[in-house]
Formats: C-alpha cells, structure tokens, sequence
C-alpha cells in the first residue's frame, strides 16, 4: 500500500529563522500520525505548506502518488487535504451553515447544506444546529463546525492543530471516537499536538521536531511520555519540586462575586466564592471563555466589583483599581503575554516601571527614577534567567518564554501577599514552564497566596493545593488537588457539554 | 407663522430627493464597512465625484454622462485610499480623514471654472398613470431616474448581502480577515472591490447634490453630507434598510427645516439648520447606548490593518 502523503527535505526559512530544515515525514493511509514539538519548533509552518498557505523554499511533497505543490488552500482542499485550525477560522457573526459553505468549493444551496450538515453530525456523533449563531457555540461545539466542515468534503488527509487544547475530558474523549471512526473508514490524520498522553492514547506514528528539524520517529504506543519529552526539548527535564509549606490564615476571599459581562461574547461571573490562605495555590482550571478573563480582571482591579464581595486581609477592597490594590500586595499578571501583561513596544525598563512603580517605589514626585528601574529590570532579568539583549529591549522582541518569565519574574520580585496569574505557561517551551512553576511554588512556600487559572491540567494538578473549576462564570467549590481524578475534573469543568458519544 | 403653508405631500416628495444623496453614499459606505474597511474620505469622494458629475454634465450636456463620470471620479478617489490602506498598511482613520481633505481642495481645483453655471436639468420620469394618483403619485413616482437607481441600490445590497456567496464572502472577510484568509480567499483583493464600489457610490450622491439638488457648483457644497452618510451607517447598525429609514429621517428633518424656515418660525434660522445633525448625533447616542446590540452587528475586523504573516 503506497503512502498518502510523503514529504522529502522540505524547506522555509524566514528572515532570521529557519522554521523548517530539510524535514521529511510519511503518512500511510489510515494511519494518526502525531506531529510533536514545542511552540516555535515549526509544525504550523510544515502544516501550512501541506494546505498551501506557505510555500517551501526547498524539498517535494508527493500526495497520493502524485507531486503535489498547492498554490492556495483551495488547491489543497479540492486534492482532499482538510485542516481544522488551533485557533478556529470561524466567523462568529455567522451560522453554523456558513461557516460551513465558506470552507467548501461548490456548496449546494442553503437548504440542501443544512440537511446534509444534520446528516453527517448525526452519522459522526457530532450534533450541531445549522441555523445557530457560532458567536453562542462552546469551544467544543465551534470545533465540531471545523470537523464537520473537513468531512463534508471527504478528504483523505485531515490536519488536525492542537484539537483539545479547548476541550474537557469529556469532549476529547468523543473526538477521539470520530477520529477512531474516520481512520477505520481509511483517512489519514496529520494530528498535531504537544499534549504526550494523549497521542499516546490515539496515534500510530510519530514524527518529532525540534527547532524546525526533524529529530526522529518512534512509536508512541511504545515509546514512554518522558522519552518523548526529553526528544523534544533535547535535554533531560526538570521537574518542579514542592517544598514542605504550611498554608495559614486566610489572605483573600471571595464572597458571592458576581459580575455582568463586559462584552457581548463574554462571560459574567456568578456568585463565586472562594479563599486562599497564606502560603497555598488555588488552582482554577476550566475551558477558556468561562469567565477566566473577567475574574482575573476583577480580583487585579481592572473591573471594579461591588462592596462586600471581595475581601483582603479583613479589608473590602472591591472598589480600589489595580494601583491600590498593587500597594496592599495583591498583583496580578494577566493571561495576554504582549499588549496586557505587557506594552509590546515598550523596553523592559518602561514596562517594569508600569507595575512596580508602587512597591518598588520607581517614581517620585511623577518622575521616574530610569536608575532603579533599570536596576530592578535587571535584577528580575537574572534572578528569572529572561534571555534577552539588555533592559533596553523592546517587549515584542522577546520570545513567548522569556517575555512570560519576564512578566512573572517583575511581580514575584514586588513580593506580593496574594499573586494571581492567569495562563502563566500557556505557548512557553517545557524548560521555561519548569522554571515558571518552580518559581510560584517558592513563592507560596515563602507565604505568599497564590491563585493560577489555567487551562493546562497537568499544570494545576503539579503545583496546586486545591482545585477548583470555572464552567460559565460559576465555580465549584475548590476540594484538595491531590489524588483527584481526571474524570472528577472533567466533570467539575461541565462534562461534555451535551455532547453524545459517537454511535458506530 | 404660517404652518398650515407646508404642503405634507411636497414634504414628502422632497424628502425623498434630500435622502438620496445620503443613501447613495451611506449605501456604498455599509458595503466597504462590511468588508471590515473604515473609509472616513466619504465626503471627499462625494465632493470631488460633485465637480466630476457636474463637469461632464455640463462639456457634454447629458446628466446621464455626468452621473457615470462622477462614479468613475468616486471610484479612482476610494483606490487611493485602497492602496495606502491595503497594500502600504496605512492607517485607515488618519488615511480617511486626508482623503476628505484632498478631496475638498482637489474639487475646490477642479471646479474653478464651474462656478455660476447651469447644469443640464436631469428629466424626472413622470411615470404614466402611477404618477397621477392622488398623493401617493407625486410622493412616489415623480421623482428623476436616481432616485429609484438609490432605492433599487439599496433592495440590490440587502439581497446579495443575505443571499449570494459573494456577500457571504464579504461578510466573512470583514467578520474575521485572518480565518478568511486561512480559508483561502483574497482579503485584500475583495477589500479593494468593497472600496472602489463605495467610492462609485459616494461620487454618484456627489453628483446628485450638484445636478439634481442644487442644482450647481460651489465649493465645499458637500456640507457635511459625507459624514452623515458615515453616521447613518452605524445608526442603520449595517443594515441596508435600516440605512434607508436612517437617511429618510435625516432628509425628513432637513426639509422640514427649510419648510419651517419658509413658514417663519420664530426660532433663528440657525439653529433650524443645525436641527438635522443635533438629530443625528441624538439618534446615535441612544442607538450605541445599548452596547451589546450595536457591538454584535458591526464588523469585528471594522477598521482593522489586515497583514497575511504567514
């Protein structure tokens, strides 16, 4: 039996980085072949020249027997490559019937698309209103109109890029069931992802990259998950120690919080509850758009919430903004690396004065003291190992980790009593993760409070206390993160949201 | 004061003539918002498609040839603005804003030599049997050619928006520029073919003040008119019949204003003329106060710099 797709010493390089060098792989029909690498290590760009985003500089691709070279992704798509996105090409204003007919050639009329939507969602266990806006889907709902979008035109090679990185338990569980379904019906998945367990569970091959070059193969029903890391990051991984803390008194508490949504697709917080105490993380886990955002804003200060409901040290604070709040010790460092957490085209320098201004006194009488900023900026550059030029670097010039390590490492060094970051490893390689949360558990075995939101569970299970889960702006109460299962997360996440197990 | 001197069927009928410029403009101005381009020039390009309408009209004596020349003129104005904001990645508000301004000295040039003159009347089609019923034939079918031509623009723009592939296409670009353009369609080609169309339109309502309404050339003549288009856009919350009431109500308070003028009303005439955009500018305010509604209609990339990185 002849491959589906082969690919023989392909070739792009961007100015100043080589994002993929003289990379080969094979994908033999009906095959899952998982594609691994960290962030930046160049699978989107390889995954691109497949569905004819980019063009290589150099190397071949042969599809189906056939040289294949597509100019466009219309090309790729009518030689049967399909491809669902990591971050959806949706149109949230539109319905789902569509979004649908814009990612086919020749769509039938409205109606017949609609009938034939409902049909093959039903056939894959993936059930969808055509008529629905998908600015109202769930992120598991958005992902099955991309799904469903690929199959309508049975395509004999689907990509898939990160597919459950928005997903619960539950939901990845179903899509593995389609995608078991569609290789037992013949089609090959280019599948995506750096999550080492999961592609243990569904892929038959793997083909690894580092840093644009391909690495190696194995077999990841054999291989064990730590090998497979290790092939990626190319050296031996550290892993975050916990040292023996003890929490005591309580430092923040949430008292019935609730908060209207800022935005029309955003999400209002309702009547959460919680506390932290000195020296424990509180874990808050969830699928993104649950109200991540708006309770990061609220406990920062960036939304001002109502008397009574939030509670520092025995003080109401719920209507001081950001700068007071910085000055009793409660910093926060948001979710967005670059434009939130950060000014892009700012220096370190001018962005360290921006948050620390307050405790570390960089300001006086509305001057600021460039002297001690720098000395600050350069103090978290080497205590957090930030690899960059100088304090004199622009924000944007920075990579994901190193800015992300930055932006910790500015409000760790103000040594706050409660710190709550959102997404502190979200797109950072596995070294500077390790580092991230080694340096929040030190912080709260020094007696600080921490609360992490994040959508990595493998994270929060690592360095949290206790666990608790965001599912449309309501939180469950938080229970001890030790020996909890995957499936009680899961369903403390909202389950699959409605979802129905495949039916074969 | 003389109320009982305006004649509620001459109100009305005038009223639809005070509209069409607008909805001409605005029309064109929904089209390129929808592609997610914000082309503040709409005064500019009316302007100078003023001067190019009534200039034809006069060397070559036909209205009709004037008004084909004026969109032309529109459409050449709006690809400057495409190509600095499509190609060069200008900034489309600071872009937008220099386009009215080169676009009232450009025909302020152009039409040195046109002031104090004639136009050739643009014939109104009296409409045999429909124009002599009572009340509803002078207010409906009495009109001039470009006055159904802005009508029919309008139903032409709703159905190709709500039914065609092309105006789901253009929805889709304006809606999210970077899943279009990973879905493989031309942001940048389809964005330019919104411009240049908005541009046709907003000469043809230039031209429409300078032959028909006017009828004649003075400078700056546009009077704002651009901007109100741009208001009843957003007022019309991107709907094509919406965009229509909105321009009916401001041409309605505009002519009434002058009815009110011509009836000796004992208010300055000041403040009668500035009632329309006091009007507009109210209007807008309690449409954009119910957040969520406005937010969910307008189109997310509206206004945003669209560059293929990968």
């Amino acid at each position: 039996m002849s491959a589906v797709l082969e690919l023989s010493g392909l070739t792009k390089a961007y100015p100043g980085v080589i994002a993929n060098d003289d990379v080969s792989l094979t994908i033999q029909p009906g095959e899952v072949h998982a594609l691994l690498g960290e962030n930046g290590a160049g699978k989107s760009t390889l995954v691109k020249m497949i569905y004819g985003l980019v063009k290589p500089d150099a190397g071949r691709m042969i599809f189906l027997g056939q040289e294949f070279a597509p100019a466009e992704p219309r090309a790729a798509r009518a030689a049967g490559v399909a491809m669902v996105f990591q971050h959806f090409s949706l149109f949230e204003a539109l319905d789902v019937a569509e979004n649908i007919a814009l990612g086919m050639e020749h769509p039938p009329n409205m109606r017949d698309l609609a009938a034939r939507i409902t049909e093959v969602s039903q056939a894959y266990g993936l059930p969808l209103d055509p008529s629905r806006l998908v600015g109202d889907l769930s992120a598991g709902e958005r992902q099955r109109v991309e799904i469903i979008r690929c199959l309508l035109q049975n395509p004999k090679l689907l990509i898939m890029d990160e597919p459950t990185s928005v997903l619960t338990p539950q939901e990845v569980g179903i899509l593995f069931q389609t995608l078991e379904k569609l290789r037992s019906e013949g089609t090959s998945i280019l599948y995506i992802s750096h999550k080492l367990e999961e592609i243990r569970r569904l892929c038959d091959a793997a083909t690894i990259l580092r840093l644009g070059k391909n690495v190696g193969t194995c077999d990841p029903k054999v291989e064990t998950a730590r090998a497979m890391a290790e092939m990626m990051v190319g050296a031996t991984l550290h892993v975050p120690e916990r040292k023996p803390h003890e929490r005591t008194q309580v430092a923040l508490e949430l008292r019935g919080l609730s908060l209207a949504a800022p935005s029309a697709f955003g999400t209002s917080l309702k009547e959460v509850s919680l506390n932290v105490h000195r020296g424990e993380i509180l874990g808050i886990g969830g699928v993104a758009g649950n109200g991540q955002d708006e309770l990061t804003a609220a406990l920062s200060g960036e939304m001002p919430v109502a008397a009574g409901q939030l509670w520092f040290e025995g003080q109401d604070i719920g209507a001081l903004g950001p700068n007071e709040r910085r000055a009793l010790g409660l910093l926060a460092a948001p979710e967005e690396r670059l434009g939130h957490a950060a000014a892009p085209d700012m220096s370190l320098t001018e962005n360290a004065v921006l948050t620390a201004t307050t405790r570390k006194s960089l300001t006086r009488k509305g001057f600021v003291n460039w002297r001690a900023a720098e000395g600050y900026t350069k103090e978290v550059i080497a205590q957090f190992d930030v690899r960059t030029p100088g304090p004199h670097t622009a924000a944007r010039a920075l990579s994901g980790g190193n800015l992300q390590k930055y932006v910790i490492g500015r409000e760790i060094l103000q040594d706050p009593d409660v710190l709550v970051v959102n997404q502190p490893t979200w797109g950072v390689d596995a070294a500077a993760a390790a580092a991230i949360r080694q340096a929040l558990l030190d912080l709260a075995a020094g007696g600080a409070a921490i609360i992490v939101i994040s959508q990595d569970l493998d994270e929060l299970m690592e360095i949290s206390d206790r666990f608790a889960a965001l599912n449309e702006g309501r939180l469950t109460p938080p229970v001890p993160a030790s020996g909890l299962s995957v499936e009680k997360i899961g369903l403390m996440m909202g389950g699959a949201h409605d979802l129905e197990p495949v039916h074969v | 004061m003389d109320l009982s001197s305006i004649n509620p069927i001459l109100l009305v009928a005038s009223l639809m003539v005070a509209a069409t410029p607008i909805i001409l403009a605005a029309i064109g101005e929904l089209i390129v918002e929808k592609s997610g381009v914000l082309n503040l020039g709409v005064e500019g390009m009316m302007i100078v498609g003023a001067i190019c309408g009534f200039a034809i009209a006069v060397q070559t004596g036909s209205p009709f040839v004037g008004f084909v020349a004026a969109a032309f003129g529109g459409a050449v104005l709006s690809l400057l603005f495409g190509i600095l904001t499509q190609y060069f990645l200008s900034n489309q508000v600071a872009t937008g804003l220099g386009l009215t301004l080169f676009g009232l000295g450009l025909s302020s040039l152009m039409g040195q030599g046109y002031i104090g003159i004639r136009p050739p009347a643009t014939p109104r089609l009296e409409i045999p049997v429909l124009s002599d019923i009572p009340v509803l034939g002078p207010v409906l079918f009495n009109h001039d050619l470009m006055v159904y031509v802005a009508l029919g623009l309008v139903v032409a723009t709703w159905a190709v928006l709500k039914f065609t592939r092309a105006g789901l296409i253009l929805r889709a670009v304006g809606e999210n520029h970077d899943a279009a353009h990973a879905l493989g369609y031309k942001v940048v080609r389809v964005r330019l073919m919104a411009i240049t169309f908005g541009g046709a339109c907003a000469g043809l309502g230039g031209a429409y003040l300078s032959l028909v309404r006017v009828p004649q050339w003075t400078e700056g003549m546009t009077a704002g008119a651009g901007w109100i288009a741009l208001a009843i856009v957003v007022f019309g919350a991107w709907r094509p019949f919406r965009v229509l009431l909105g321009a009916y109500l401001f041409g309605g308070v505009t002519v009434l204003q002058l009815n009110l003028q011509a009836a000796g009303v004992a208010i300055p005439v000041e403040y009668l003329s500035m009632s329309p955009y006091l009007i507009t500018i109210a209007v807008l305010v309690i449409m954009s106060s119910g957040k969520a509604k406005a937010a969910l209609s307008a189109p997310a990339c509206l206004g945003k710099i669209f560059h293929a990185s990968s």
